[in-house]
């Protein structure tokens, strides 16, 4: 089973890659999927916790690859689904204790038996960045509608395309229907216009996130939820679903907020 | 580079010029919008808003030697198109509409 390799980036720090990267995981994961999560914040893990697998780390990725450890014995089990696993970054290393060519080797390992091998990118362009984005397939950029996050993502789209990886994907995170109707968001399509890019899903902002991570536990979980709900879409179009973009419009407002985000 | 003439770019620079703003002109989506389109040329080419300024008065003493152009109605933009960047300029001619 060769599976793909996608890296979840970013740029700009705080858009919610981490959260992004578990909610994706998760959702692929309930479609029986065998994926491996792997957190390549070394320094300032974090995916551990938005997982809620924190109490579980006895080895890490930097174990792996100075041999101190299986890689078995460092992939951790998701409490929910079987097929889920995590390989958590060290937290008392920094980002060269791992090389781009260790990560591509570990990767390549790795995707034999896996569906999705899911890498969390540190923030920024330095060396983290390097080598999350070594060894992958796709990549995956998280934005919100600020100017800071856009202009991030369209400096990673460069970045990418000068590594070889082509036709990144983006979603723009915690979108407000409120200020986007009220002209005081940049839309769907303001930012699809600007960054050029292949829309891979939209993920509204919600409160619920801040409760789920504070239970560690994914709000893919939380049917209920819409952004729940859009992770779950989001991980449908990356087993290759033709998916409609979900619709944010509030009751009165569907034909001018369709009209905004270019769905009529 | 790609010189094209752009429709109904004429019509929109008139009703500035009369003082009309549609609403969505003073929303501050628009303005980030515009801000981000800036900076966006700028980290894409790495020119400075001083070289694009003269880069853009190079052109147009170049393209008047030939061509009349209406040198007010000048764009110029960084589009990022599938796997190329493309430097995009509309020179609008005098007269023509």
């Amino acid at each position: 089973m060769a599976g793909k390799t996608i890296v979840v980036t970013s740029g700009k720090g705080g858009v919610g890659k981490t959260t992004s990267t578990a909610n994706i995981g998760t959702a692929l994961a309930m479609h029986d999927k065998k994926v491996c999560l792997i957190d390549a914040d070394i320094g300032l893990r974090n995916l551990d916790v938005v997982m809620g697998l924190e109490n579980r780390i006895v080895y890490d990725i930097v174990d792996v690859v100075e041999n101190n450890c299986r890689m078995e014995q460092a992939m951790i089990r998701d409490k929910r689904y079987d097929g889920l696993f995590l390989l958590p970054a060290a937290q008392t290393r920094d980002k060269t204790s791992v090389t781009p060519y260790q990560m591509k080797e570990l990767i390549e390992k790795l995707k034999e038996d896996m569906d999705y091998v899911i890498v969390d990118s540190p923030a920024g362009i330095e060396q983290g960045f390097k080598n999350a984005i070594s060894g992958a397939d796709r990549a995956v950029i998280i934005t919100t509608p600020e100017v800071s996050a856009v202009r991030d993502a369209d400096r990673i789209i460069g970045l990418l395309e000068a590594e070889g990886i082509h036709k990144p994907e983006v979603v723009i995170n915690r979108i407000r229907v409120d200020m986007v109707e009220k002209g005081d968001m940049m839309g769907i399509e303001d930012m699809i216009e600007i960054l050029a890019i292949e829309l891979l899903g939209i993920v509204p902002e919600d409160e619920g996130i801040v409760v789920s991570t504070n239970r560690g536990e994914p709000i893919a979980l939380n049917d209920k939820s819409k952004a729940g709900q859009a992770y779950r879409n989001i991980a449908r179009r990356i087993m290759g679903e033709d998916l409609p973009i979900m619709k944010l419009e509030k009751e009165g407002f569907l034909s001018r907020f369709k009209k905004l985000v270019g769905l009529s | 580079m790609l010189v094209y003439p752009k429709q109904g770019g004429i019509k929109i620079d008139i009703l500035k010029w009369l003082g009309f703003k549609s609403k969505e002109d003073k929303s501050s989506k628009n303005v980030a919008k515009e801000r981000l389109q800036f900076v966006l040329v700028q980290d894409r080419i790495k020119l400075t808003s001083d070289e694009m300024a003269s880069m853009k008065k190079e052109l147009i003493e170049v393209l008047t030697k030939y061509i009349d152009v209406d040198s007010r109605k000048i764009e110029m933009d960084v589009k990022r198109e599938d796997d190329m960047t493309a430097l995009v300029a509309n020179f609008p001619l005098k007269g023509s509409r």
